[in-house]
């Protein structure tokens, strides 16, 4: 690994060249370290003191399922680093490019997908310190000396015979080259000065790019017209007495306008960091170098964002430069910008270790000193950030380590963090030997990790040039949730975990695996927890949904669909992954499993979300199993379960076996209030016709009624008089509404409604 | 006991003495059936002062009453003797044993003038057999609570044993009949519940959830907040018998200290424990003293195989109480009383404060408290609650009813009435002091409503009845 303590023997941070790569020293506490095949364990032999030979205790640790870092899979394969070939890392399109031959015999670039891969060839110019291409691989820059930087079109539109026409082009090797050979460099910004040196430059767009020279940077944009046809730009800076650029030109030939200066900040710089996601410059300044300058791009400007300083550990005397490139890092966690610093202990005895100082970098405002994370040992380390995680990798122990800035630590300081989990090594990793070419009868060997030959980037990148891999590096959820023990506070790192929803979903299905698991209080911690981003969900959605109904003309920029992560856990999830099944557990006592519901309802409803039927159903389920009649009776009382018409006709079956759930049924349709045909059903159906006339008069749902059905109904009591009663009440809302006594032709049963009444009657 | 009455006859005093329990005792006619061993019969006679033959005499005749009845209906043998001075009521709880309740009917003493002994004037139709019928089946129900069934305590110790349980329980338990003070609500006896909302519901749900977890010895819990019941892991029945027992007699006994200052000296011992105000209602006063016993009362309740025998642990924080339930054949012991302390002493603490807060909370939305027009008991039979505005609030020793004991009577007529029908019906009653009395019975439910207005005729009465239906009772079907 290009640990950020050695990597930079080259200045420029953008470019990283594999070839000058230091080794390091071997292990010290670990002997060996044997992978077992098939058996998924890690074998750690410790050297022991004062023993001889024999009887060396081995000391097997049960890892493989532990591993909670992993590289991903289908890493991109590029030529490994040789004397010929220089392998090159643009940060920003994540390219990898191999130059070989200084580019006559071929680049290969190669992107995180094919698209963006490209091969070409361009003239040996001399040695290429640094090549990146524009976003969208739009104009290629080369730089090849301190002082100027070459320009090569990629525009695919442009008809290439116009082109090549005003270009220099190199002759075309033959027919057989998978290169094509491109139109050469062809502009070139090259600096005039004696003292100033270009450190790199970086494209914030696809035609804007930034210098950075060791006295300032430059903003340039290229014309998007002319760039079709420019051919030779020179870029001339001319600089004052006191090294600071005053005034720069720029020779372009033949169409001097297509580079453009759009500004220009004079400042002494050290060296510079570029964070492509926020196009956000770090710039180190001042002669310790710790005092850190960030600059925004934006739409063609510069802004500068304050600068700060760093703390450093130990000031020196003289000052000279003490804050070095590889100690530092630029990166977006949680949406925010930071810049990690990575303070190394000052050797006293007592020093409690290495430690990353984490700087917040607003939009606005000042920047602040805002998280410390404390690796607890020394050594090598290099940053990357996964998932919004701190990855500390820590090369002497072969382990790295996570941090949750958002992890509040509560017997810390404000701000300050331990490590997530115990340092664990990263999936141990097989590649073939044959390098990027598989050749199926060889089995792949273990790759060595934490090798010194890697170099890492942000955010997640790992790249080792002398096997020529670029890995990703990601994070895996399932093997952390065992090694945290504290259930709340793994809910509350899996929940801003992006690929979290099934290990949350199956951790909910653990604690309620039995008592040993997790008590209820554990239970209630982690609902709560769900149910928090859950409510946060739907409230963001209905605001938003609020906000359109109302119209979108007014405050519409600020409204956006709130995105649902995997983090929002809905009550349909829990029903389908864990709950229903739980339930349906035999070894779990039936008192658990419903105060698990009762809890997942108190829960709900503590965030005043909505309770949907189904769990619901699955509480009375339970209860009427475990023929807890009178405990469902006490929830239905104070309305624990929700009133619906469902829930309703769910307790009317129950009646048989229990009741008074008719009268329960009953009250929920009353106070459901839409539901004043069910209830008269209900009535009716017990041959309480009286009752359900009165109730039906009392609704004043009188006039409308059907008067077949209670009519059919009080003839089947058989009560003469009760069907007399009911007659007579229908003929006189008749004669009220129609001045008639009569039926309407569709209110008999069958028979003329007087026929019936005589024999009724008689 | 001896109430001045209201009406005061041109100045001579009339003395107007209330029902009073003159006998209770005991018996079982299969423990003595030859001559000359029928004072084997008597398990228990309440005064126990009286004379072996006067004893034997009575119990005679209450079986000669029983076994002449059930030559009309062998299934359903006389219930209640009315006589002119009292009234007895016979009970079989468990086959062949009996127990019978003598009580006194009311009477009217009216001073006769010239040195006459005064006129004693039995009111023999005041009592109504409903609500002493009740009280006897409650006494055997208090008892079976503690002690479980007669039968059981033949099994386990022959008739010494179950005269001896009989002996001590009922002669304290007596004691505490106000047979004055008896009316519909003991007919009922039913379970006042707390009104509160679902949020809060939740939350004493949870706690009872977390602390059976945690203490995993508690089989039952019931929690009860202001005398109200809010949450009970019993089944109904047994619920109901233990509200009985919690309501008229634990909490009564200890409710004084409560009321008393922080610094009074009824105050228990609270050393130490400011983080919370739970303590034991039954078992240790004090925790913290190294002679405590841990010893609770056993309690009864019907379980799938005849019955279990519990622990009783009542344990209060402010007005919330939870009972917890624990099989009685496990020992308790002071480091279980001191985790349940631990645990449940500040949650309690907690939930009582809030319960209190949302309580406060409700009320305010309801409005101020307005002293109705009327006066009303609800019950319902199917979950067994209760409301009543008529009572007040029940103490040790009487329940006192804001109304005239007249209308309670109409009430229990009512009920009466009510009990012999199937079917809903309504009945409106004026009584004689000009108010209106409407009992209502919709589904399994009873409403009885007082209504003081003297000027109403018949179709205000339903009307305002109607009203009172749609606002109290709007959350509920209830036919009108």
């Amino acid at each position: 690994m290009v640990w950020k303590r050695v990597h930079m023997k080259v200045r420029q941070s953008a470019i990283r060249t594999f070839s000058s790569v230091c080794c390091y020293t071997s292990f010290t506490t670990v002997e060996t370290v044997s992978y077992c095949e098939g058996e998924g364990r890690l074998v750690v032999r410790f050297p022991v003191s004062g023993q001889t030979s024999g009887a060396e205790p081995a000391r097997c640790v049960r890892m493989a399922n532990e591993h909670y870092l992993e590289l991903k899979e289908n890493p991109v394969q590029f030529e490994h680093a040789s004397s010929v070939n220089n392998v090159f890392f643009d940060e920003a399109n994540k390219q990898v490019f191999a130059v070989r031959s200084g580019g006559a015999t071929g680049v290969v670039v190669k992107g995180p997908d094919d698209k963006s891969s490209v091969a070409f060839r361009m003239d040996d110019k001399g040695e290429v310190k640094c090549i990146k291409f524009s976003i969208g691989n739009k104009i290629l820059a080369v730089q090849r000396t301190s002082k100027s930087v070459d320009f090569i079109n990629f525009i695919p539109d442009y008809p290439h015979m116009e082109f090549t026409q005003e270009c220099k082009v190199r002759q075309p090797l033959g027919q057989t080259s998978p290169f094509p050979p491109v139109p050469s460099v062809t502009l070139c910004v090259a600096l005039q000065t004696k003292n100033a040196n270009v450190l790199g430059f970086c494209w914030t767009s696809w035609n804007e790019i930034v210098f950075i020279t060791d006295q300032g940077v430059e903003f340039y944009q290229v014309d998007r017209w002319r760039a079709r046809r420019f051919c030779r730009v020179k870029l001339l800076f001319r600089c004052g007495a006191a090294g600071n650029v005053l005034k720069c030109g720029f020779q372009v030939f033949p169409d001097k306008r297509s580079l453009k200066l759009q500004k220009s900040q004079n400042i002494n710089v050290n060296w510079y960091q570029y964070c492509p996601e926020t196009a956000v410059l770090l710039l180190s300044t001042t002669v310790q170098g710790n005092v850190l300058q960030p600059l925004a791009f934006r739409n063609g400007t510069i802004s500068k964002m304050s600068k700060f300083e760093i703390e450093l550990p130990v000031i020196p005397k003289p000052a000279k430069l003490s804050l070095s490139e590889r100690d530092v890092a630029i990166a977006t966690i949680y949406g925010q910008l930071y810049v990690m610093y990575l303070k190394h202990h000052s050797r006293t005895p007592n020093s409690p270790g290495a430690e990353v100082v984490l700087y917040h970098l607003p939009r606005e405002g000042p920047c602040k000193k805002s998280h410390v994370l404390k690796l607890n040992t020394t050594g090598k380390f290099a940053l990357n950030i996964v998932d919004n995680l701190v990855v500390v990798h820590h090369q002497s122990s072969q382990t790295s380590l996570i941090f949750d800035i958002k992890l509040k630590e509560p017997d810390c300081a404000v701000n300050t963090h331990q490590p997530v989990l115990p340092a664990r090594s990263i999936h141990p990793y097989r590649v073939s030997l044959s390098g990027p070419v598989v050749v199926p009868s060889q089995p792949p060997v273990p790759c060595q990790l934490y090798s010194s030959s890697w170099s890492v980037f942000q955010p997640d990148i790992i790249i080792s040039a002398s096997e020529g891999y670029l890995w990703y590096l990601q994070v895996k959820l399932a093997p952390m949730v065992h090694l945290l023990e504290d259930k709340g506070k793994l809910m509350d790192f899996l929940l801003r975990r992006r690929d979290c929803k099934l290990v949350i979903l199956s951790v909910c299905s653990q604690i309620l695996g039995g008592h040993e698991e997790a008590g209820l209080p554990v239970v209630a911690t982690v609902f709560d927890k769900l149910n928090q981003v859950y409510k946060d969900y739907l409230e963001a959605d209905q605001s938003y949904t609020a906000a359109m109904e109302s119209g979108p003309s007014r405050g519409s920029t600020a409204q956006k669909r709130p995105v649902r992560t995997q983090a929002v856990i809905d009550q349909s999830d829990m029903y389908t992954h864990v709950l229903s099944a739980f339930t349906e557990r035999r070894d779990v006592s039936h008192k658990f499993i419903i105060a698990v519901l009762m809890e997942y309802i108190r829960s709900l409803n503590q965030n005043q979300i909505t309770v949907q039927h189904y769990l619901y159903e699955l509480v009375i389920k339970t209860l009427v199993q475990h023929n807890l009649f009178y405990m469902l009776h006490q929830f239905l009382q104070y309305h624990v379960l929700s009133d619906s018409k469902p829930l309703a006709c769910l307790l009317l079956s129950l009646e048989s076996t229990y009741p008074p759930a008719h009268q329960l049924s009953l009250d929920m349709l009353k106070r459901l209030s839409t539901a004043n045909d069910e209830i008269v059903e209900v009535l009716l159906s017990k041959q309480q016709v009286l009752g359900a006339l009165r109730f039906i008069r009392s609704v004043g749902g009188h006039d409308n009624v059907s008067a077949r059905k209670f009519l059919d109904a009080a003839r089947q009591t058989g009560d003469q008089m009760l069907f007399y009663t009911v007659f007579r009440s229908f003929q006189q809302r008749n004669q009220r509404l129609r001045g008639n006594p009569a039926f309407n032709p569709g209110e008999h049963w069958g028979r003329p409604v007087g026929e019936g009444l005589a024999e009724v009657l008689s | 006991m001896l109430m001045i009455s209201p009406k005061m006859a041109s100045g001579v005093q009339e003395k107007q003495y209330t029902p009073c329990l003159l006998s209770f005792f005991i018996y079982n006619p299969t423990f003595g059936p030859r001559e000359g061993e029928e004072e084997k019969k008597i398990l228990f006679y309440h005064p126990s002062a009286v004379e072996k033959n006067e004893k034997i005499r009575n119990v005679g005749l209450c079986e000669a009453i029983v076994q002449f009845t059930r030559t009309f209906c062998p299934t359903k043998p006389a219930k209640s003797l009315h006589t002119q001075k009292n009234r007895q009521f016979f009970f079989e709880p468990e086959e062949n044993f009996w127990m019978v309740m003598v009580v006194r009917n009311p009477m009217i003493e009216k001073p006769n003038k010239d040195g006459k002994p005064p006129t004693i004037e039995y009111q023999e139709e005041e009592i109504l057999d409903t609500v002493y019928g009740a009280v006897v089946r409650q006494c055997y129900c208090m008892y079976k609570l503690f002690n479980s069934t007669f039968g059981r305590a033949m099994e386990a110790g022959g008739v010494e044993l179950l005269i001896q349980k009989l002996e001590k329980f009922f002669y304290r338990y007596l004691q505490t009949l106000h047979l004055q003070s008896c009316d519909l609500l003991d007919v009922f006896g039913g379970i006042s519940f707390f009104p509160l909302d679902k949020m809060t519901y939740l939350k004493i749900q949870s706690f009872v959830n977390q602390v059976e977890e945690r203490l995993s010895l508690i089989k039952y819990t019931a929690f009860l907040y202001n005398d109200q019941l809010i949450w009970s892991g019993l089944e109904q029945d047994d619920m109901r018998i233990l509200y009985k027992y919690l309501t008229t007699s634990l909490f009564p006994r200890h409710s004084e200290p409560e009321l008393a200052g922080r610094d009074s000296p009824l105050r228990p011992e609270v050393a130490g424990n400011l983080l919370h105000y739970g303590r034991f209602l039954t078992g240790p006063t004090n925790l913290k003293d190294p002679e405590a016993k841990f010893r609770f009362p056993k309690i009864f309740i019907s379980a799938v195989d005849g019955y279990e025998e519990l622990h009783l642990i009542v344990y209060k924080a402010m007005s919330a109480a939870a009972c917890f339930m624990i099989s009685a054949s496990v020992e308790l012991t002071r480091q279980f009383c001191e985790q349940l302390d631990s645990l449940v002493g500040p949650q309690l603490t907690l939930l009582a404060s809030d319960i209190c807060e949302q309580f406060t909370i409700n009320r305010r939305i309801s409005g101020p408290e307005k002293e109705p027009q009327f006066k009303f008991i609800y019950f319902n039979h199917m979950n067994l609650a209760e409301k009543s505005t008529i009572h007040m609030r029940k103490t040790a020793s009487v329940c006192l009813t804001s109304v005239h004991p007249d209308l309670m009577k109409i009430l229990g007529d009512i009920n009466c009435d009510f009990a012999r029908v199937d079917e809903d019906e309504e009945i409106i009653v004026k009584a004689m002091t000009d108010y209106w009395v409407v009992g209502k019975k919709s589904d399994q439910r009873e409403l009885y409503v007082i209504l003081n207005q003297k000027n109403a005729n018949l179709i205000e009465v339903n009307e305002e009845v109607k009203r009172l239906c749609a606002t109290q009772f709007n959350n509920i079907f209830f036919l009108d």
